[in-house]
This record gives structure tokens, C-alpha cells and sequence, in this order.
């Protein structure tokens, strides 16, 4: 559970010659009924984790896609409470390690300290909140550690090389590794500076490192995935979720881990 | 005697404030902090800033002795700080002319914000094209329904006005956007908040600027009643023109400060925006402060007469100073800023925001409560011209 989870499912995947694939999907976009099952396919279509997005009314790190699920979610009546008694009720059968991605004040309004007591009792393993920088997070480092859930730190191209450091040195789990001076969605190309960027963070990084933000295609997976250890996928897998189209959802994570895949 | 030192190097006010931000945002916060600690420590810059206030925005505003309405109620003698007299209108001003001097210090050369009422755009579309920044403002939908008048001016002043449809179309949504559009240029982009909100160090660059309000009105009411006054009145959204004139007088304890919130209509109602009269503490925007949010931690939209006070979080600092009691924090309906609006511009022949018609609508009660040979001050946040297309339909309408 946590840390080791994590630790463990990605050690597979690279045992296994695989890129690290982290889909995002949005809590209870599409009712929170479904989200056993769609944990189930993401991990079947090879998903090393999962990231979970807990809907909030204000996420300004989020672009339009994953803005308009966090809507049609709350629209839906889900809250971090529901999402939590939901992990729990499948976690026994569950074999693929759920990070969840929420901003501060949901956390903060439902409170610390029962909030990574009631991730521990759900099976969450990892946790990332992109609107705490390192000066603010004491208070709930503590919690998280005290629970063994692994706190997953967000680097960003804006950073000195010493934040970068010593965020390497902090995370756990793995590294998330914003790709993008931008919030979150699709893009097709990535600023030429990337690559001296994630290269830096693998120099200094005990743990995986994953680039996200702005990841869209297999291209860009499989051309990031040269300089880290893998990306993670947002907006485009809840786009494709929302169209339904499943398969494309399949294709993109087959084509993104396979280490045999030939740039086109 | 304590002095008063908030915020502290952390960007806390006792326990509120602080900077919760993306990693993204984290070095352009840093270096702001720098480069405003540089300059209000040069001279020269401090100069540059006395310049621009006296000459362009028209410094210092009079505080003037409401005679009207202070023989009408009967009591205490009522000044009122003519902040609508500044350039543009409003006290937004004070706090766009420092911060675009301290963007053109910085090297950089674009302008983001938001707005509500659009006096903030307006304010720092006025000063992008006096010092040649380039200028973007996001407004709400509705906000931009309620002030068409402010938009045009924007425009005419060079600015582009970018509509939000998020959310409830308003101030906050305009923040959310104003953010995101900054985390994806802030390497040429400099963010002029408009108010004591926001992470550190904007609520304290913001309450500097606009503490020109209190250090004026600390020095006219001594040179016309000879002391300083009993009591100290100011409409509070974000909290910024309450957040400088209440400033200078914080250690002066017997002097009583009053932050008036919007109750739109009518705290019961749940369509208010009285934040630290009914919210609860979180973290919005970057800050931890009081805020109006439901049961999960997802922020409600706040309702308002007036697009400037139509804000669901607050100033930390004011979070501070009504968890140590040192402000009281009331509220005032849109139905009594209504009345005040029309009151004081048949009183007085100066028509009011309707922002500062709050101020005015409590300070007339706490008037009633007064003595004779007391001396209140309203902070006159703003004229009226914007609202008068407003409060015209709402008067025929009813
Ligand atoms: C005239 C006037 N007063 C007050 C306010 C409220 O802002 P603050 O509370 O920051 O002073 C506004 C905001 O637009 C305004 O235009």
C-alpha cells in the first residue's frame, strides 16, 4: 500500500521493457458508478497508476477540458467524501495503485488529518496537490507520512535548478514533472527546453520521473518517454472517455508504453 | 505597546495568508517579493511613485466635512475621504500606478488582470497606456452585462477585454482566469491584482499602495478637528481601500474601525457576499482567509447590488484583524446601499459607487449611535457614474 505500491507497480512495468503510462480521469465525470469499472480497463490497457481527479469549483491549474468534467462532476453531486467511501468499497479487488490529484481546499475544509486517515482506509496510495508549493506543505507532509501515503511532488519549467533539486529529493513515489509553462491540456507540440529539463530532474531524481501537462499523442508520449521515465495523460483521456471512445483510449496507452513503438 | 508588523516573512497574517500556488507561479511570486522590497527601499523609486500620484492621479484627495448629512442625523461630524475624486474614480488607482511602476522596474512588459466592477481594469488599462504596457483585463459575463460603460473605456484605453463565462460569470471566475492566463506567460507577464487578496506578497503590496488613503486622512482630520477620529468606516470586497485607510490607524486603539461587507440580499438568504460575517476559512486564490463555501470545500458564489463587492473570499489580513477583533465587521443589504446611494447624492450632491454605498449606508446607522462632538470617517471608495445606468433600471423596476 502507497509508496511501496506505487514503487512496486512501476518497477513491473519497466521490468517488463514498458514506458510508465498515468492516465487521468476525473471523479465521477460520468457518475461515480463507473469508476470501477474504468480503473479496471485503464489498468487493463497497461496503466501503471491511476490519477483520480477530485472536482473542485475554482482549478486554475486546469485547462478547458478537465475544467468542464471537474463541472459536469459537481453537477453530478460528487464530493471528496464520496469519491473516498467509493475507493473503499472495491479496494480489495483493486491491483492498480490510485493517486489522487485535488486542490488544497477540499482537503483543508474536510480536514488533514482525517483526510489521509480516510485515504489510508480507502487503499489511496499517492497524493498530488498542484496548488501547494513546498514553503506550505508542512502541514500535511506530516499526515501523509504518518499514514505512508506517498506525497507526490509537482516540478514546473519555471523552477531554479534548486527547487528542481530539491523537489527531486522530497517527492515520493515518483516526480511529476510539469512539461509545460501552462495549465493542463491537449497540445501538439512541446517548448524546445523540455528535454534539458527532464533530463535534469532524471540526474537528480531517485525516483521515476513522469512529464505531464500538454500530453496528447503517442508521439509526444513516445518522445518524451526518450529523456523520463514515462508521462501522464489528462484532458485527452477525459476527452476521449467523454466521446466515448474507448478504443482510442486503448490505442493511445498500448502505442505509449511499448517500447518497440517506431516514431512515425 | 505592541507594534504591528503582519504580515511576517512567511506572507502570514496570524494565521492567514501565505502563498498557495502551482510551483508554476512559485518563482514570479519570489521574484515580485524582491523586486517590491528593492523598491519601496530606493528613493527613487518612492519618488517616481509621489510623482505619478500627485500629478497623474490627482493626490492628495480632500477629506471633506459632510455638513448635509452630519446636521441631518444629529450626531457625530461625518468627513468623507474623496477617493472618488482620484483619476479614474475609484482608490483602484493608488494600488495600478505602483504596480505597473514596479512591472516597468522589473523589466517586464505585459499586464494581466482582472476585474470586477471594472474599476480595477479601467485603473490599470489607464496606467499600461500612460507607462506603454501592454494590457490584458478578464471580466465575468455578467459583469461585463452590469458595466458595459467600462468595458468601452478599457477598450478605448488599449486594453483587450477577454469575456469569462465560468462559474458564475463574475469576480471570481475573472481571478480563475486572470491566474491561468498568468501560469502561461509569466515569464513576460507581470499580474496586477486589484485587491488585498491573492498569495503573499500581493495583500501587502496592495495594502502599502492603498495606505496613502489612511496617512492623508490621519493628517486632514488632525489639521480640522485637531485628533484623530473616534470611529472609521469602509466597504470591504477584497478589502482594499478599507484595508488602506484602515492601516495607519491599527495601533491607534481608540479609534474604531468598521469593514462593511455586501449583504445583498439579506445574510438569511445565502445570496450575499458577506464573507467574514457568515463564510468559513480556506484556501482560495492562493491565500488562506475566510471564504463562502459549501460543506466540501467548493466555493459558492457570492451575490451582490454591486460587482465590486460581489467577491466570495477576502483580504487575509481583514481574516486577522476580525479573528483578533480589532475591526468589526458588518454588512449592509443592496436595498440600504440603495437608499444610501440616493441619500448622499441628494445630500451632499456627490453620488457614490454603490460600493461605497455600503460604507455610507452603515456609517449613517453607527452616526445614529453617535455623539455630538464625535468625529466619524467614511472612505468615499469610488463615484458613482458607473452605476447610474443600474440603479436607473432598478428604481423604474420597482
Ligand atoms: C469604488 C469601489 N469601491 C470598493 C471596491 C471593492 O474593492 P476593495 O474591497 O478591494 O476596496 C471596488 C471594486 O471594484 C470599487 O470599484
Amino acid at each position: 500500500m502507497g509508496k511501496e505500491r506505487i514503487e512496486n507497480a512501476f518497477l513491473e512495468k519497466q521490468s517488463a521493457n514498458e514506458n510508465l503510462f498515468v492516465p487521468y480521469i476525473m471523479a465521477g465525470d460520468g457518475g461515480l458508478e463507473i469508476l470501477e469499472k474504468r480503473i479496471e480497463f485503464l489498468k487493463k490497457c497497461g496503466a501503471a497508476a491511476i490519477e483520480l481527479g477530485i472536482p473542485f469549483s475554482d482549478p486554475v491549474a486546469d485547462g478547458p477540458t478537465i475544467q468542464e468534467a471537474g463541472i459536469r462532476a459537481l453537477e453530478n453531486g460528487t464530493t471528496l467524501t464520496a469519491v473516498l467511501e467509493k475507493l473503499n468499497s472495491f479496494q480489495e479487488k483493486r491491483t492498480v495503485p490510485i493517486i489522487l490529484m485535488t486542490y488544497l481546499n477540499p482537503i483543508y475544509v474536510y480536514g488533514v488529518e482525517k483526510f489521509a486517515s480516510d485515504c489510508r482506509e480507502a487503499g489511496v496510495d499517492g497524493i498530488i496537490i498542484p496548488d501547494l508549493p513546498m514553503e506550505e506543505e508542512a502541514f500535511i507532509a506530516e499526515s501523509l507520512k504518518a499514514h505512508s501515503i506517498a506525497f507526490i511532488r509537482l516540478a514546473a519549467m519555471t523552477s531554479p535548478i534548486e527547487r528542481l533539486v530539491e523537489l527531486a529529493n522530497r517527492t515520493e513515489g515518483f516526480l511529476y514533472a510539469v512539461a509545460v509553462t501552462g495549465t493542463t491540456g491537449a497540445r501538439t507540440v512541446h517548448e524546445e527546453n523540455v528535454k534539458a529539463y527532464l533530463q535534469l530532474l532524471k540526474e537528480n531524481s531517485s525516483v521515476p520521473v513522469l512529464a505531464g501537462f500538454g500530453v496528447s499523442s503517442v508521439q509526444q508520449a513516445q518522445d518524451l518517454g526518450t529523456y523520463c521515465d514515462g508521462v501522464i495523460v489528462g484532458s485527452k483521456i477525459v476527452e476521449l472517455f467523454y466521446n466515448g471512445k474507448t478504443e482510442e483510449v486503448k490505442s493511445l496507452i498500448k502505442g505509449s508504453i511499448s517500447n518497440e513503438y517506431i516514431l512515425g | 505597546m505592541t507594534t504591528y508588523t503582519m504580515p511576517n516573512e512567511t506572507g502570514r497574517y496570524g494565521n492567514f495568508g501565505g502563498r498557495f500556488v502551482p510551483e508554476l507561479l512559485m518563482p514570479a511570486v519570489i521574484e515580485l517579493e524582491k523586486a517590491y522590497e528593492e523598491a519601496i527601499n530606493d528613493p527613487k523609486f518612492i519618488e517616481e511613485l509621489n510623482y505619478y500620484l500627485k500629478q497623474y492621479v490627482g493626490r492628495e484627495t480632500p477629506l471633506y466635512y459632510a455638513e448635509g448629512i452630519s446636521k441631518k442625523i444629529g450626531g457625530p461630524d461625518i468627513f468623507l475621504k474623496r477617493e472618488d475624486l482620484n483619476h479614474t474614480g475609484a482608490h483602484k488607482i493608488n494600488n495600478t500606478i505602483g504596480q505597473a511602476l514596479l512591472t516597468r522596474r522589473m523589466g517586464k512588459k505585459k499586464i494581466v488582470a482582472e476585474t470586477g466592477a471594472g474599476q480595477h481594469g479601467v485603473a490599470t488599462a489607464t496606467v499600461c497606456a500612460l507607462l506603454g504596457l501592454e494590457c490584458v483585463v478578464f471580466m465575468g459575463e455578467e459583469d461585463i452585462r452590469r458595466q458595459k460603460l467600462n468595458v468601452f473605456r478599457m477598450e478605448l484605453l488599449g486594453a483587450e477585454v477577454c469575456s469569462v463565462s465560468q462559474g458564475s460569470g463574475t469576480l471570481k471566475d475573472a481571478v480563475n482566469e486572470a491566474l491561468r492566463y498568468w501560469v502561461s506567460h509569466v515569464n513576460d507577464t507581470h499580474y496586477i491584482l486589484g485587491s488585498v487578496v491573492g498569495p503573499h506578497p500581493f495583500p501587502k503590496i496592495v495594502r502599502d499602495l492603498q495606505a496613502v488613503i489612511g496617512k492623508e486622512t490621519k493628517q486632514q482630520i488632525v489639521e480640522q478637528t485637531g485628533e484623530l477620529p473616534d470611529a472609521v468606516v469602509a466597504c470591504v470586497g477584497g478589502g482594499s481601500n478599507a484595508m488602506g485607510m484602515f492601516y495607519p490607524f491599527i495601533e491607534d486603539k481608540d479609534v474604531k474601525l468598521f469593514g462593511v461587507e455586501a449583504g445583498g440580499a439579506g445574510l438569511e438568504t445565502n445570496k450575499h457576499a458577506a464573507t467574514l460575517s457568515s463564510g468559513n476559512i480556506g484556501v482560495l486564490h492562493g491565500t488562506l482567509t475566510h471564504l463562502l463555501q459549501d460543506n466540501h470545500g467548493q466555493i459558492e458564489e457570492a451575490f451582490s447590488i454591486s460587482a465590486g463587492l460581489d467577491y466570495p473570499g477576502v483580504g487575509p489580513e481583514h481574516s486577522h484583524l476580525h479573528d483578533s477583533n480589532r475591526v468589526t465587521y458588518t454588512s449592509i443589504t443592496d436595498d440600504e446601499a440603495l437608499e444610501a446611494f440616493q441619500f448622499l447624492s441628494k445630500s451632499e450632491g456627490i453620488i457614490p459607487a454603490l460600493e461605497s454605498a455600503h460604507a455610507v449606508a452603515y456609517a449613517l446607522k453607527l452616526a445614529k449611535e453617535m455623539k455630538q462632538g464625535e468625529t466619524l470617517v467614511i472612505c468615499l471608495s469610488g463615484r458613482g457614474d458607473k452605476d447610474v445606468e443600474q440603479v436607473k433600471s432598478l428604481l423604474e423596476g420597482k
